[in-house]
């Protein structure tokens, strides 16, 4: 059915969550976020200081394609953490403002993190060099 | 283009017994919000609720509804 460029962008985007205990999906970067849902759940991982690798969806259509294949969520940003679906902004706002997300995570929530979950950022202006690192390294084996 | 009001009649329709509170964020009708509660949430994840409420809409999600911001709980 799919040809062999899509199963091995399959496999790729399997790898990438297998090997990275926390990562995101998005639109755009982490620093340069190009939709609100998607900064806002980058900026409750931000919050926690906690470690992650994020993809960015934009450059490929297939990406989004593949991985809404693969975790069957339909929406962009998806968040897994050790292999797991956690979900998309709604649920990491949630999990963001019971403590529960830093619990999965395994991170002590900083003091100066705010209860509630920080607001969306707009989406700023298009980065002039998409960063696709996290995607083609991560399932590169040693 | 979808109204607040289809989405709300689509998830009442479609889940027995959910009550369904749909806003259309930016009243251009792909933008939403919906609070649902269902019986059938009860013992279901955060997860497996919020596919519930998006296996309504199938293809729809990410073509006519752009977003749709979820909040679910079973009472």
């Amino acid at each position: 059915m799919s040809d062999t460029t899509d199963n091995t962008l399959r496999d790729a985007i399997s790898e990438a969550i297998a090997e990275n205990d926390v990562i995101l999906f998005m639109k755009g970067t982490p620093e340069q976020p190009m939709c609100g849902f998607s900064a806002r759940t980058a900026a409750a991982l931000e919050e926690l200081k906690a470690p992650y690798a994020a993809v960015d969806v934009l450059p490929d259509p297939r990406i989004r394609q593949e991985l809404s294949g693969l975790s069957n969520w339909p929406t962009i940003p998806q968040l897994f953490v050790k292999g797991e679906l956690v979900g998309g902004c709604d649920i990491v706002t949630e999990l963001y403002e019971s403590g529960e997300l830093a619990q999965m995570i395994g991170v002590e929530p900083p003091a100066e993190a705010p209860r509630a979950a920080p607001a969306a950022a707009e989406p700023g202006a298009p980065p002039l060099q998409i960063d696709t690192t996290p995607l083609e390294d991560a399932p590169r084996r040693a | 283009m979808p109204s607040a009001d289809d989405l709300k009649q689509r998830i009442e329709g479609s889940i027995p017994g959910a009550r369904a509170d749909v806003q259309d964020l930016t009243g251009g009708g792909d933008h939403f919000r919906a609070t649902v509660i269902a019986p059938e949430f009860a013992g279901m994840s955060r997860i497996e609720q919020h596919r519930r409420v998006y296996g309504v809409f199938g293809a729809d999600i990410g073509g006519p509804i752009h977003a749709l911001s979820l909040s679910t709980r079973a009472e």
